[in-house]
């Protein structure tokens, strides 16, 4: 049986060559599709791998585990709406941090059972199993190594603060959760439980392992990515989600150290680099650092020397939104989290493709962070069937407005506000906007009269070139639809 | 037990790779990126098996099958999302409404 492992090491390898190769692919349009499967068939040669891993116990509880957990998430990931995409990534996200911390607790639970045998466990939590393992001094796997033990640590505390932290983001972006959670010394308070959690783990590290000290270090860590997340507004999700995503491949290359895998070494580290400046980019497309998002003044600084809003939001009714539209020469379409909430898509490209119908030049422009992940606009605007050659980023279309007759803005806020760039004291100072505001018309279309999402006012609802449409994008763009209809009549 | 430095290597290389896959994307693709990096850091069920295959105690046992069936989770959902995204990607020249 001596070829068996080589074979396990060869279809390793494998999947981390087919990982690299399918993430490549999935980096251009055109290839897209096709990567997701190459990884698909990387990683079912891997798990099919360690199935036949000639040491292993258990096989049916794996084998179970396996099961169910495929079973469960293919289910709803099945059953998902696209609009609740960015939720359901942080959900598998979490599940990743979640595993590699569980890694991570097993591998040091099982060191402080091999290099301390002859300490009485006092533990409820494990009765007959520890004398039973001292009498027979099977040694499963031997102690770890002064590294593997710094790292396995390092990989649980990196994991556990991915997982609470991915799944108080899931709970935030399905609504569960949907207000702010500030105190007075917060960053005090997060400050301390990190340095606990530290502590606890540089215990751990340096081989004072006992069952206490585990248990402790994995509380705070997981109490750590709690607090981290739960003051963290809605808008900044897309960039702490990627953050965590980066953090959980991290954290499984640092496992995988522990268990001398190397495809999970490979894999993690190359999301771990990828994740990391996939939240750069996104960081700096809102012009903040990723520190000012994670521990920064968002909230905290609103209760400053605000801008005075002068003026009122002037109502519209649909049908003379759509005449407005209809004779128009150019018209953008700014779509945001609003039109993804109210699964307004499909109808908001049946407008556009009327007023294209009648000869408008219409245009959708895209912000870098509007929905809830770089990006989110376009696969939805993908699902809807609107063609790439319409869609422009920020850059591109910024020089138009000048030249735009109407600017329709579906469900999007922060990102046409104009407050960015004239109210310093604007938390969202300093953000590149889409500069609707140079257009000759704008359209909002809004549920009510209240702050989006980031609780900031926006200037741009009070000008005098705006007119704001009040209902839900669906409805909004529905009604929109059937007018231009009838004025063909 | 992989060699130290051979490990350091091996991280640097790797970490290097992922730079460079992420460096030039067209910003439409970023989420479907992101969801696939997602899928690919679902190799932990791999380690969660292994951890879980050589549980002795009744806690490890728990606490492996727990890591296997979220890094399960991780893998399974994460291809299924990443697959309906790009899904939606397909080559131009679909039939569409428009006569511009």
């Amino acid at each position: 049986m001596s070829w068996l492992p080589t074979l396990v090491k060869a279809c390793y390898f494998l999947a981390a060559l087919l990982f690299i190769l399918g993430l490549k692919r999935m980096s251009s349009p055109r290839t897209a599709r096709g990567g997701i499967v190459w990884a698909g068939v990387g990683m079912l040669l891997a798990v099919l791998a360690t199935f036949a891993l000639p040491d292993m116990q258990h096989r049916g509880l794996i084998l179970a585990a396996v099961l169910i957990g495929v079973a469960a998430a293919w289910w709803s990931g099945r059953r998902v709406a696209m609009t609740a995409m960015p939720q359901m990534v942080a959900l598998y996200n979490g599940m990743g941090g979640g595993a590699a911390a569980g890694i991570g607790a097993v591998e040091l639970v099982a060191h402080v059972r091999h290099a301390l045998p002859g300490v009485p466990d006092t533990s409820p939590l494990r009765p007959e199993a520890w004398a039973l393992d001292v009498l027979h001094q099977v040694p499963a796997a031997a102690p770890l190594s002064a590294v593997a033990l710094g790292l396995g640590v390092l990989g649980a505390l990196i994991g556990a603060v991915s997982f609470s932290g991915s799944l108080i983001a899931f709970a935030k972006l399905q609504g569960w959760l949907d207000k702010r959670f500030v105190f007075p010394g917060q960053r005090i308070v997060n400050l301390l439980v990190l340095l606990l959690a530290l502590a606890f783990g540089a215990m751990l590290a340096t081989g004072h392992l006992t069952l206490p000290a585990i248990v402790a270090f994995f509380v705070f860590a997981l109490l750590f990515g709690l607090l981290m997340t739960l003051p963290i507004g809605g808008a900044d999700m897309p960039v702490v989600i990627s953050l965590y995503n980066a953090f959980t491949g991290l954290a499984v290359a640092f496992e995988g150290y522990v268990l001398g895998n190397e495809a999970m070494i490979i894999a993690g580290m190359v999301v771990g680099a990828a994740g990391t400046l996939l939240t750069q980019l996104m960081a700096k497309a809102m012009n903040r650092s990723l520190g000012n998002v994670l521990f920064g003044s968002f909230g905290a600084a609103a209760g400053g020397a605000a801008q005075e809003i002068s003026g009122s939001q002037k109502p519209i009714e649909a049908a003379d939104a759509a005449v407005m539209m209809a004779y128009a020469e150019r018209v953008a379409i700014v779509p945001g989290y609003g039109m993804a909430v109210a699964q307004a898509q499909h109808k908001v490209w049946e407008f556009a493709k009327l007023l294209i119908e009648r000869g408008v030049k219409v245009k959708f422009a895209i912000h870098p962070v509007a929905g809830r992940m770089p990006g989110h606009m376009n696969v939805l605007l993908a699902e809807a069937g609107v063609p790439y050659d319409l869609i422009e980023d920020m850059d591109d279309i910024n020089p138009e407005f000048p030249n735009t007759d109407v600017v329709l803005v579906i469900g999007a806020n922060d990102v046409v506000n104009p407050m960015a760039k004239t109210d310093p004291s604007s938390p969202i100072y300093g953000m590149p906007i889409l500069d609707v505001a140079a257009a000759k018309h704008v359209i909002v279309v809004k549920r009510g009269k209240g702050t989006g999402f980031a609780g900031i006012e926006n200037a741009l609802f009070y000008a005098d070139n705006t007119r704001m449409l009040y209902g839900d994008g669906q409805a909004a763009a529905g009604q929109l639809v059937s007018e231009l209809k009838s004025l063909d009549g | 037990m992989l060699d130290g430095f051979l490990a350091l290597y091996i991280f640097m290389l790797a970490a290097f790779t992922g730079h460079e896959i992420i460096a030039r994307v067209p910003v439409i693709l970023h989420t479907p990126l992101m969801s696939g990096s997602n899928f690919v850091h679902g190799i932990v069920l791999v380690g969660a098996m292994i951890a879980l295959g050589h549980a002795s105690t009744p806690f490890e046992t728990g606490l492996g099958f727990l890591a296997v069936l979220m890094g399960a989770g991780n893998a399974a959902g994460g291809y299924v999302v990443t697959e309906r995204m790009l899904e939606m990607f397909k080559p131009s020249g679909k039939p569409s409404g428009d006569k511009a």
